[in-house]
């Protein structure tokens, strides 16, 4: 399984990559994460990969070998969508973030990307993390509700999903992150806006 | 059971298990993760030096008093500690010392991308090379062994994609390895030349005794499968080969220096064909190549940057399909790292940018006001070179010069390298200024403790070096202490100060927002859309939280951390406190 992470620095990225790397490791005999550490996390792009299996060398993943692309952002998400394998998983955040030449009028933020993903072979689960994290008391926990998400679509189990939230969030971020995982895995398919998935389930 | 670790983890269980008890380090990406994970270890005794040269100095004197000892830097903080490296060389150690740097191919957070494989070299010292977590741990406990028995110091090589990437690792207890005596022995510890002339015969044995060593050492194994194509390879490299090319026999180098001159002849003679993937410079192939032995590699494999399972797929497998990427978008507009919102430097360099003085700068987060918008700094060399810089210019072009010229040093980097510039300037009579900014912490890796921070990751509370007593006592008369978010008081102090004829020093002081326990310095603003004219001056000071809206600037109350900075900028009051009109709350005096 290779699971890409697409986030903008401060989006908690490495925190979502701990808690799916912490359930791989209960799933699978090989885990390997690769991070970005340092000046990109000042609020410029960052990916991280999640590679499990029964082997795994690199620990990063090759460009269209991507199973699922979790983008926190829609830009990276965009920028990160040459990692996915046609048929693959698009898990999107509807956020936008805007980089600082779009900010300074330099250029401009890509319209109707999510539009594009739609019309692209793959199913796209684009979630509304932002209102949702909001709603349950901290925009931060946004990446927990988006791994949620993807636990639902990876796993009919919640077990290990919450053994794996429980060991890599810090005590005193626990309950809200526990909330947050417990509430995007909760999200229904219908909820989420995917025409493709609707109509992938409408063909079968 | 295994547990999952960052490679520069596993680097700091590796010296505990090794028993080492004393850690030195300066921060800097990608090896920060291995110093702060040895701090987790009651056992260690760790610390943040002020500067690499200092750190592995530490060292030495903790090896030869006895101490299992690791010291752990970014490859261009070897360029620092680069003198105590080469002369402990032919000395040796007492306990074992282990030196761990981390390469930067890619340059993902460096100014370059030196390959530490060079520096052993230059040495004499063997390199050792893990390429995963598990490795990283058991190459420090091999290391140790190393470094004692061959009576040396070990350099263990990682780059930015083992020390920043997870695997499993098994742990096991930690070795209880006793202090060694105190080692008096002054022909090893003396490198006075008649001594250090005995040293050099010792030190050039040993290599070949390392030699010998990488014959047999199992770091080092030849793995035979399909026998058409031999790779010779080392660190992540080797992990991307076996990726794309699982049938190819692999020699798989732990030991980097010296190479197993014999195992590889044998390797050779047993494939049809040899190649070399190795990152950065072509060090094992130009090796081979004096056995004898043609072995490709940079033919097809670049020099420059960070490799990639890509790279090498398309180097080793050049004829058959890959992976191939259906999904595509059209160009996309680049999301380069910027300051915080809210962040103390802006101020400083919005009021440079606007005086239009010439910035020697220097390494932290604040280099980033070297681009756009901000474009305030002329100048980035390496950590402390502000001062130097500044007063090269002046050395150059006179006083007149000068006083148009500024250098730009962050906290941690001063105490690094810079305060041997400034005193030079006081020494030969220079007037250039210097501006220190304080946020009160190393901040652009992480947020670790510097002297004047007044934390330390020993837990203890040390006393806080003082920038204003050091310069006054350099013999500096202006020492002037500003507000960085108060752009009226910054501008009068530096134009006062860049125009006098003696060296002067100011210090901005705020703490990081990122820095536990600091609150922002104010409620978010908002824009008055009846006030607003869209000049856009708010946006030149390229903070994250504003945008020019549909007909008006608007600014994120989500990223707003009330610095007040773009209102202190606004010449038509059209930016506003949302909440309350406390001006103490911004911090303004």
């Amino acid at each position: 399984m290779n699971i890409l992470i697409a986030a903008v620095g401060g989006q908690g990225a490495l925190l979502a990559a701990r808690i799916i790397g912490s359930y791989a490791q209960l799933e699978a005999q090989q885990v390997k994460v690769s991070e970005i550490h340092g000046m990109s996390q000042r609020g410029g792009s960052v990916v991280t990969h999640i590679r499990y299996s029964q082997e795994v060398h690199s620990p990063v993943i090759e460009m269209g070998t991507a199973d699922v692309l979790l983008g926190f952002e829609i830009l990276e998400a965009a920028r990160s969508i040459q990692y996915l394998r046609p048929g693959g998983i698009l898990i999107v955040s509807k956020q936008q973030i805007q980089p600082l030449p779009v900010l300074t009028g330099a250029a401009t933020y890509p319209p109707a990307l999510l539009e594009s993903f739609e019309n692209m072979p793959m199913t796209t689960y684009a979630v509304d993390a932002l209102s949702h994290a909001s709603e349950l008391g901290n925009i931060k926990v946004a990446n927990t509700v988006l791994v949620g998400v993807l636990a639902r679509r990876l796993s009919a189990d919640p077990n290990h999903w919450q053994e794996a939230v429980a060991e890599s969030v810090p005590a005193r971020h626990r309950d809200l992150n526990r909330k947050a995982f417990d509430f995007g895995f909760a999200l229904d398919f219908s909820s989420i806006d995917s025409r493709r998935h609707r109509q992938k389930e409408a063909l079968s | 059971m295994k547990r999952l670790m960052l490679g520069n983890e596993a680097i700091a269980r590796g010296a505990y298990e090794a028993g080492v008890r004393v850690v030195t380090a300066y921060p800097g990406t990608p090896s920060t993760e291995i110093t702060e994970y040895a701090a987790k270890y009651s056992e260690l005794n760790t610390e943040w030096s002020v500067n690499e040269k200092v750190a592995l100095e530490i060292g030495i004197g903790s090896s030869i008093a006895g101490a299992r000892t690791m010291v752990a830097m970014k490859h261009v903080g070897l360029n620092v500690a680069m003198d105590p490296l080469l002369s402990v060389a032919y000395p040796g150690v007492n306990a074992g010392l282990v030196v761990v740097v981390a390469d930067d191919p890619g340059q993902h957070s460096s100014q370059n991308e030196q390959d530490t494989r060079y520096f052993g070299i230059a040495g004499k010292l063997p390199v050792l090379e893990p390429s995963d977590s598990q490795e990283c741990k058991a190459t420090m406990l091999a290391a140790f062994e190393l470094s004692e028995e061959f009576d040396t110091v070990v350099i263990v090589r990682l780059t930015t994609r083992v020390a920043h990437s997870m695997s499993l690792v098994e742990t096991a207890e930690r070795m209880e390895i006793p202090l060694r005596d105190y080692d008096t022995r002054r022909g090893k510890y003396i490198v006075a030349p008649a001594y250090a002339k005995l040293r050099r015969v010792i030190a050039e044995q040993r290599l070949m005794d390392l030699e010998a060593f990488a014959e047999t050492t199992p770091l080092n194994r030849a793995e035979i499968r399909d026998t058409r194509l031999g790779i010779v390879t080392s660190g992540i490299a080797y992990q991307y080969v076996r990726e794309v090319a699982p049938n190819l026999s692999t020699f798989k180098l732990g030991m980097s220096y010296p190479l197993p001159r014999k195992r590889l002849l044998e390797f050779a003679a047993t494939c049809d064909e040899i190649r070399v993937v190795e990152e950065l410079e072509p060090i094992f192939e130009q090796k081979l190549a004096t056995y004898g032995l043609l072995a490709n590699g940079k033919d097809r494999i670049p020099v420059i940057g960070e490799l990639s399972p890509e790279i090498v797929r398309k180097a080793l497998l050049p004829g058959e399909p890959a992976p191939e990427s259906t999904l595509k978008l059209a160009s996309l507009p680049v999301r380069p790292p910027v300051l915080c919102p809210g962040c103390h430097h802006r101020g400083p360099f919005s009021v440079l940018k606007k005086l239009g003085l010439h910035v020697a700068g220097d390494i932290g987060c604040y280099t980033l006001a070297a681009f756009a918008p901000l474009d305030a700094m002329d100048t980035c060399i390496c950590m402390g070179a502000s001062i130097g810089m500044a007063f090269g210019f002046e050395k150059a072009r006179g006083r007149e010069f000068a006083k148009k010229t500024v250098a730009v040093i962050g906290d941690s980097t001063f105490w690094h390298s810079g305060v041997t510039g400034l005193i030079d300037i006081v020494y030969n009579r220079g007037i250039t200024t210097v501006i220190i900014l304080d946020n009160s912490t190393t901040a652009m890796t992480g947020h670790q403790s510097n002297p004047s921070s007044g934390d330390a990751l020993s837990g203890t509370l040390p006393p806080q070096l003082d920038f204003i007593a050091l310069a006054r006592s350099l013999g500096i008369e202006s020492v002037r202490e500003v507000d960085a978010y108060n752009l009226v008081e910054l501008e009068a102090v530096i134009k006062e100060e860049v125009e006098r004829e003696a060296p002067s020093v100011i210090v901005t002081r705020r703490a990081c927002l990122l820095k536990r326990g600091v609150s922002p310095p104010g409620p978010p603003h908002i824009v008055d859309a009846d006030l607003c004219e869209a000049c856009g001056t708010c946006l030149e000071l390229g903070c994250p939280a504003l945008s020019m809206g549909q007909s008006v600037a608007a600014i994120d109350s989500t990223l707003c951390a009330g610095c007040g900075l773009c209102l202190s900028n606004c010449a038509f009051d059209a930016i506003h406190l949302s909440l309350v009109q406390d001006s103490k709350v911004r911090g303004q005096s």
